[in-house]
């Protein structure tokens, strides 16, 4: 089969490898029908996380046919699914509190070492996202093998195009958490940094959630434009002071709470970004986290911090004083996308969410690394990449 | 396993890991099956190879259990260890005979986690390699990581009691038997 494959810092190509197989009795084989470029994985074109290996295949955002079943799938050959970027078995400890990003039993053993020593617990799995999650082939390709296929993939009904529900995947459901970690109340303001994808979802996802008020920081103005359908205010950091804006437009009190939809990678010629990025330069698993500083010390006393952003290590000049002398709530997490299907597909068939705005392009697999650079170099225009193998 | 420690915690976590003349490693871990469940699925060795990559074969020998265990640079070690204790839903005790190329004892106990979380299975081992050539591989094979292996196959146990199955991040049979 085909499928794009890391070769190393900004170098994808679409090679060729075997065809996936049935390894394990829950275990489903698809046949690809679409997948989309993620922002995180643009962190791995850059290099910024640790733990790809040449010839490792990306994607995690994706949706297929069945075509091949292990004894225990409870899937059927000619369906529809959309599958989870988190790997979960659906029987752990985490599984069963539907903790599903944290599953125990989807990393293989000695994969979790790394993480065990990073975050001090081996993390889950995930697809095309680095040997630290698994080494587990992703999606951008033209098959896949899904583990645990009983617990993840959501069978989709024929009268939904790809379009309108591929980012069940990652996206749509990373904004809904990360939404949903904010706490939202009846009056709130809710700061979103970052107009990305999971940006703009979580946006979307604030106004239905009741938000008052919602702002959204970004300099692609394009990228604002789109937020502003839902309702959104926007700042852009380039031309305004971000705090003392936050600080006008919410009477003074600043945002309710905060979400940081940047991560690991954030933009902005100031002294501690500079200073980060020399760091990730020489050691990837350093972190340039100015937006998350910025929403820290922007958030209300008392108020709450929603991380969906990718982090992946350490991160310094952390304004520890503001998290303890305000009194913030932290949440973060890989998103506990199974979670999530379920509630959102519904909401998408009842035409209150629509997710199909965002795609920008639409390209072929063998174009997928064009779409790569595209995507990372022109981020005002290219908003959203669609790969057809 | 004589426990002197000053604390609660337990003998293999604390600084001076040394059971008498011996190294000690293990984990405890969480598996959310009952606890009948997972004490029959540790209670026959003959099945350990299944789960367990460091073991590459067990034998049962009338009373005896004579284990392949793989040590580096492609070399085996023997292993003859006889069941000192067996309580049913409680501890499964072993130490090694004569025979053994290593002096090894080590102890599996469940415990019926409280809040339905399942059963906590806790192995704590015990080793020493004997001298000689043999003694040289056997103590880069333990003394190297064994305590990262038996986390390992308490995880790849657990993997096996929960999902029916262990977990490979491999997408084809080569790339799975390489790994």
């Amino acid at each position: 089969m085909r499928a794009l494959t890391w070769h190393g810092n900004n170098d994808v190509r679409v090679d060729t490898h075997p065809d996936p197989e049935i390894l394990n009795p829950r275990d489903a084989i698809l046949k690809v029908t679409s997948t989309a470029i993620c922002g995180s994985d643009l962190h791995l074109y850059d290099g910024v996380i640790p733990g790809l290996i040449s010839g490792d295949i990306l994607g995690h955002e994706f949706m297929g046919e069945v075509v091949e079943v292990g004894p225990k799938s409870t899937l059927k050959k000619g369906q529809r699914v959309v599958v989870p970027f988190t790997i979960s078995c659906g029987g752990c400890f985490h599984c069963k509190k539907g903790q599903f990003s944290a599953c125990d039993n989807s990393n293989p053993a000695e994969k979790q070492d790394a993480s065990e020593k990073l975050y001090g617990h081996g993390m889950g799995a995930a697809f095309g996202y680095t040997h630290l999650t698994g080494g587990y082939a992703g999606g951008q390709a033209e098959y896949v093998r899904v583990p645990f296929s009983d617990v993840g993939p959501i069978v989709i009904p024929d009268e939904l195009g790809d379009e309108d529900v591929l980012f069940l995947s990652d996206i749509l459901p990373t904004g809904w958490m990360a939404a949903e970690n904010a706490e939202i109340e009846p009056g709130d303001t809710v700061a979103v940094w970052g107009a990305g994808p999971v940006g703009l979802f979580a946006v979307q996802s604030a106004v239905i959630m009741g938000a008052a008020q919602v702002i959204v920081i970004d300099h692609h103005e394009h990228r604002l434009e789109l937020a502003k359908q839902f309702g959104a205010k926007t700042i852009n950091f380039e031309k305004t002071h971000v705090r003392e804006a936050l600080m006008e437009m919410t009477a003074g009190i600043g945002p309710d709470a905060v979400i940081d939809a940047v991560g690991m990678e954030a933009h902005g010629f100031v002294v501690d970004n500079v200073l980060d990025l020399v760091k990730q330069k020489i050691a990837p698993g350093a972190d340039r986290g100015h937006a998350l500083r910025q929403a820290l010390l922007a958030c209300r006393k008392g108020g709450r911090v929603s991380v969906p952003g990718v982090y992946g290590g350490m991160l310094d000049k952390w304004p520890l004083g503001a998290m303890m002398e305000k009194g913030l709530t932290i949440k973060g997490g890989q998103t506990h996308v199974q979670r999530y299907t379920g509630d959102l597909l519904r909401r998408i068939m009842e035409k209150e969410i629509d997710t199909t705005f965002l795609i920008s392009h639409r390209l072929s697999l063998e174009e997928a690394p064009m779409g790569y650079k595209n995507f990372h170099d022109k981020q005002n225009e290219w908003t959203k990449v669609v790969l057809r193998p | 396993m004589s426990d002197t420690s000053v604390d609660d915690a337990p003998k293999r976590a604390s600084k001076d890991d040394k059971d008498g003349d011996l190294a000690v490693v293990g984990r405890s871990v969480l598996v959310g099956k009952p606890i009948a469940e997972v004490y029959e699925g540790w209670r026959d060795p003959t099945r350990f190879p299944g789960f367990m990559k460091a073991v590459e074969a067990v034998e049962k020998r009338g009373e005896d259990y004579h284990w392949t265990v793989r040590a580096p640079l492609a070399q085996t070690v023997t292993l003859v260890t006889k069941i000192t204790e067996d309580v049913p839903h409680k501890t499964i005790a072993w130490e090694s005979t004569e025979d053994s190329q290593i002096k090894t004892r080590g102890r599996v106990t469940f415990e019926t986690a409280p809040a339905d979380r399942g059963t906590v299975v806790t192995a704590d081992i015990s080793y020493a390699p004997p001298g000689g050539d043999v003694g040289r591989i056997v103590a880069k094979l333990f003394a190297a990581e064994p305590n990262i292996q038996a986390r390992h196959e308490l995880k790849r146990f657990k993997m096996l009691m929960e999902t029916g199955e262990i977990a490979t991040g491999s997408f084809h049979s080569k790339q799975n038997e390489e790994n």
